[in-house]
């Protein structure tokens, strides 16, 4: 699988899709770049109620808030929108971007003395090749292809624009949603009405199971 | 007396697991490639496609091939890491024998000796009890080739009865469901089906940690607007998102299956044409569960009756239809009833032989397929042919160009080996690719009958925890060091292509077995040079079987990135789907329904162990961990076993997440920390079993098998529960080397 200069590839993240493999993040650490260091990371988002867990790429923001707020003008964006890890010579290790980033992507590496996060595996993706992450992951929770072949093959709504508080931040990397015109979801809302509200039948059985 | 030489831990330091972290020369090493070789990954029934980088004869990378159709460069972790196995400092690179005054309790010797000694000790005691005596334990991590050679060698060269293999702990009962119903044994469907299946219903198999490439066919599907079904007493991660989730209770699937076979009869969901024209038997099957109401299952499996009646429907009103299994249905005492019930349900509802239909097992083992077809068991001759049959003995002996007396009968399977081991009825033991020590139920006694051996020899790439037991080891090769074929789980044979040499003294496997076979005085009947010879023999010794590889080549497989069995005649285009046109592969065609009537586990719950254990794996480890738990980045994603325990279960217990707690079977005890989670069923407790030692969970499992299988009951074991003193980490708690800030 390989992308022309014109086929204009995305990025697409499905969190509902994770299995929790790490297969992405053991592969990010064998991009040519990467040297053994993984530059992504997984989150187990409440393993004592769940099973779900999300990978973290970098979202790659147009307008990247790690970047204003670095002192050390550390953290460049290339013409096509890629927004690099730290510069090494640069970076001075105050981790403002870890603490400013919407996404809690960055992370202060210390064996480097050094911010490191997702640079989309430059040296694969600008030569037309899909990234580590995406190239492995067996579920397509994270996907690299053109948005006509993701509308022809896959359920969901592409979604880039996050409202935090105040800042909205429309991002490179696309999200999945059910629908768009669904509006924010209320995720504290409790019961969602499936089996997931007693997954082993203990109301239905009065606790006999 | 094959007790190990040194303490674990002298054993440990000398022979690992030690971890390796890095490709040769360190991440910063800055190697050249000198070539990419595409080939497949050495674990699971997947088979992925990967290329491998070589430099200066070592593995040192990995490339995704994106062209390979089955996985399209996706891998799971095990596959990314697995080029860390090549260059490990843990690589046995001598022959061996034991020498308890040696400083490494083994001793290096040349491999004249090493095999010397094999040989005497083979002839000593065949000699002094009988040619039965010397057994031989293999597994399917070997490819193709190897495997039916070994199948072959055991036969003709050792001239024991008694040969089994791994797949007895993984796939038998599948393998033993498929040949009585279907009349073969091999998955119906590619796996391009799972796409094309209204409703894709995955019945004990944790497939996002076991077969995680079967999760994006999964999806797929459902991008289709498929249905999912997930049935599994966890909500392991591909149930998270399902839309009906069945919480079947460790040990009742039958009961789940003949409630819905039920249902679908009583409501009306049958196929009647397909039942009448293709199959044989549905009376017998529908009065077995003539009785079984979604109520009655209720109570035995603890999933509620509505969740029952409401798979019946998705199942039984969908037009297509992939019902997936593996171990978790196939590893009990009536493991062959499980998935005789399974594929009921696939003929009731005419769900064979067309896209997207199908009931299959999800293969297990890398080889697991292939290395049940080709003579690899001891019941068993290529061809899937039967050992007690003597047409189909007569068609090998004129393939291997010997008497068909030479040829011995029907041995033991493989946990009647180490039973026959423990009662000293067999003395001597080869065995390759099979740790039993960590993988056979019930470990203590598993350790206790390999002391008992008066000699056993070991062909491995590391000093396994079974291979400390053994007299003499020979250092054999990896996957990635020796030309061949495998068959997925699809039926796909493919071509592993060697990428290296063998490190140091160790030899390709098929290279030690035919030594062994020179100075036993058999030689002539292995008269290959190199592999394609004996893949060429192999697809000669199919011809005419069930498992008809007569017009599969290593040339072909290569330019059609695998050929699908049966091919039964050359330029055959091969056979991805099985069954079209409702045509079975009994001799009149029809398929068998079989009357399942429930029965219970071999081991229940009673006042003193009133808590279920069932095991499993991790998708960072595989198997026994030989390969998997040298490997650091694997290690450190889940290091050591933890015991999942529902809130429920661990406040009446007292027992918090972390705390370490000791559980106990008839068999042995074990103490593991706790991992509290609520997606598992408050009655049941699970471990997986990858660790040796006080680590493994086979300890605790029970020794009692499947009578027709032979399958041990790996799913099912009687536990009680107590808090010990002390904490452990749990994984949510282990530092991924990373923090989240400077301060």
């Amino acid at each position: 699988m390989s992308f022309g200069i014109d086929d204009n590839p995305v990025f697409v993240i499905d969190q509902s899709r994770c299995i929790g493999c790490e297969a992405c993040v053991q592969a990010c650490a064998e991009c040519g770049t990467h040297r053994g260091q993984s530059l992504i990371h997984l989150e187990r988002v409440d393993r004592a109620t769940t099973t779900q867990t999300a990978p973290m790429v970098c979202m790659h923001c147009e307008d990247p808030t790690c970047a204003h707020v670095c002192p050390a003008d550390a953290i460049k964006q290339t013409e096509d929108g890629i927004v690099q890890s730290a510069s090494k010579p640069r970076c001075i290790g105050c981790s403002n971007c870890v603490l400013a980033c919407p996404f809690g992507v960055p992370k202060y590496v210390a064996d480097f003395d050094q911010m490191m996060k997702c640079d989309m595996c430059y040296d694969r993706t600008s030569e037309g090749l899909a990234p580590m992450c995406a190239s492995v992951c067996p579920s397509d929770a994270l996907w690299y292809g053109t948005i006509e072949q993701f509308n022809d093959t896959r359920r969901g709504s592409l979604f880039r624009d996050f409202m935090f508080g105040r800042q909205q931040v429309r991002t490179k990397v696309y999200t999945v949603v059910d629908d768009t015109a669904d509006g924010p979801l209320d995720v504290a809302s409790g019961r969602s009405g499936s089996w997931l509200d007693d997954p082993f039948g203990l109301d239905e059985s009065g606790g006999k199971s | 007396m094959a007790h190990p030489p040194l303490t674990d831990d002298e054993l440990i330091a000398l022979y690992g697991p030690h971890l390796n972290e890095a490709p040769p020369g360190g991440w910063d090493a800055g190697l050249v490639i000198d070539k990419v070789v595409n080939t497949h990954c050495c674990f699971c029934g997947q088979q992925c496609g990967i290329k491998l980088k070589v430099h200066d004869n070592a593995v040192v990378g990995f490339e995704p091939w994106y062209e390979f159709p089955f996985n399209q460069g996706k891998l799971c972790p095990k596959g990314v890491k697995r080029y860390l196995q090549g260059s490990h400092p843990d690589r046995l690179l001598h022959p061996m024998v034991r020498d308890e005054s040696a400083a490494g309790g083994f001793r290096q010797v040349t491999w004249d000796q090493a095999l010397d000694q094999v040989v005497t000790e083979i002839r000593r005691i065949q000699a002094a009890y009988g040619d039965d005596a010397f057994a031989m334990l293999s597994g399917v991590s070997l490819t193709n080739e190897k495997s039916y050679l070994v199948g072959k060698f055991a036969r003709l060269a050792l001239h024991t009865a008694n040969l089994d293999y791994n797949g007895r702990y993984c796939m038998v009962s599948a393998g033993a469901g498929n040949k009585k119903a279907l009349g073969v044994d091999r998955a119906p469907n590619p796996w391009s089906d799972i796409p094309l299946a209204d409703v894709v219903w995955i019945a004990g198999s944790n497939v996002a940690e076991t077969f995680p490439i079967t999760t994006g066919y999964i999806w797929r599907a459902r991008d289709r607007g498929a249905k999912l079904i997930v049935q599994d007493p966890r909500v392991v991660p591909l149930a998270r998102t399902a839309d009906l989730f069945l919480p079947v209770r460790p040990g009742t699937d039958s009961a789940l299956f003949g409630a819905v076979l039920h249902t679908i009869i009583k409501r009306d969901w049958l196929d009647h044409d397909f039942i009448k024209d293709h199959t044989l038997g549905f009376d017998e099957a529908a009065a077995a569960v003539a009785d079984m109401t979604p109520a009655w299952a209720a109570d035995i499996t603890g999933v509620p009756a509505a969740r029952i009646e409401e798979a019946a429907e998705l199942w039984g009103t969908s037009a297509t239809g992939m019902l997936l299994h593996a171990r978790g249905i196939e590893q009990h005492t009536k493991g062959v009833d499980n998935v005789l019930a399974a594929i009921n349900l696939g003929l009731a509802t005419g769900k064979f032989g067309k896209p997207g239909s199908g009931v299959s097992t999800i293969t297990g083992q890398g080889n697991g397929q292939c290395g049940r077809e080709h003579g690899h068991k001891c019941d068993q001759l290529p061809g899937n042919r039967d050992i007690t049959n003597p047409e189909h003995r007569a068609a090998v002996a004129k393939v291997w160009a010997c008497d068909e007396s030479e040829i011995p009968g029907k041995g033991l399977p493989a946990q009647e080996i180490i039973e026959a081991i423990h009662a000293g009825e067999i003395k001597g033991l080869l065995s390759i690719c099979f740790n039993p020590v960590v993988s056979a139920p019930d470990v203590n006694f598993t350790r206790e009958a390999l002391d008992k051996l008066e000699f056993y020899a070991v062909i491995d790439f590391f000093l396994s925890e079974s291979a400390q037991h053994a007299d003499v080891v020979l250092p054999g090769s990896l996957h990635e060091e020796d030309d061949g074929t495998a068959t997925s789980g699809e039926g796909r044979i493919i071509k592993i292509n060697a990428a290296v040499t063998p490190p140091g003294e160790a030899r390709r496997d098929w290279e030690i077995l035919l030594d062994i076979a020179e100075r036993l005085g058999k030689r002539e009947y292995f008269p290959y040079t190199n592999t394609e010879q004996i893949f060429d023999e192999l697809c000669r010794a199919s011809s005419g079987g069930l498992a008809d590889y007569t017009g599969a080549t290593w040339q072909r497989i290569e330019d059609e990135m695998g050929l699908f069995w049966p091919i039964p005649e050359v330029g055959h285009p091969g056979t991805p789907r099985l069954f079209e046109g409702g045509k079975f592969h009994h001799p009149d065609g029809k398929a068998r329904f079989h009357a399942v009537p429930f029965k219970p586990s071999a081991e229940v719950v009673d006042d003193e162990y009133p808590i279920l254990l069932t095991t499993g794996r991790v998708v960072s480890q595989y198997l026994s961990g030989t390969q998997t738990r040298r490997i650091a980045a694997l290690v450190a994603q889940y290091p050591e076993p933890l015991c999942e325990i529902h809130p429920l279960l661990a406040d009446s217990l007292g027992i918090a997440d972390g705390d370490l707690v000791t559980v106990t079977s008839r068999r042995g005890t074990m103490t593991v920390p706790a991992h509290v989670v609520n997606t598992i069923r408050p009655d049941t407790v699970f471990i997986p079993y990858h660790w040796p030692g006080g680590k493994a969970a086979n300890q605790l499992t029970n020794r009692a098998v499947d009578p027709i299988s032979k399958m041990p009951e790996f799913k099912v074991a009687a536990v009680r529960l107590e808090r010990a003193i002390g904490r452990g980490a749990t994984i949510d708690e282990r530092d991924l080397g990373v923090t989240e800030g400077s301060t």
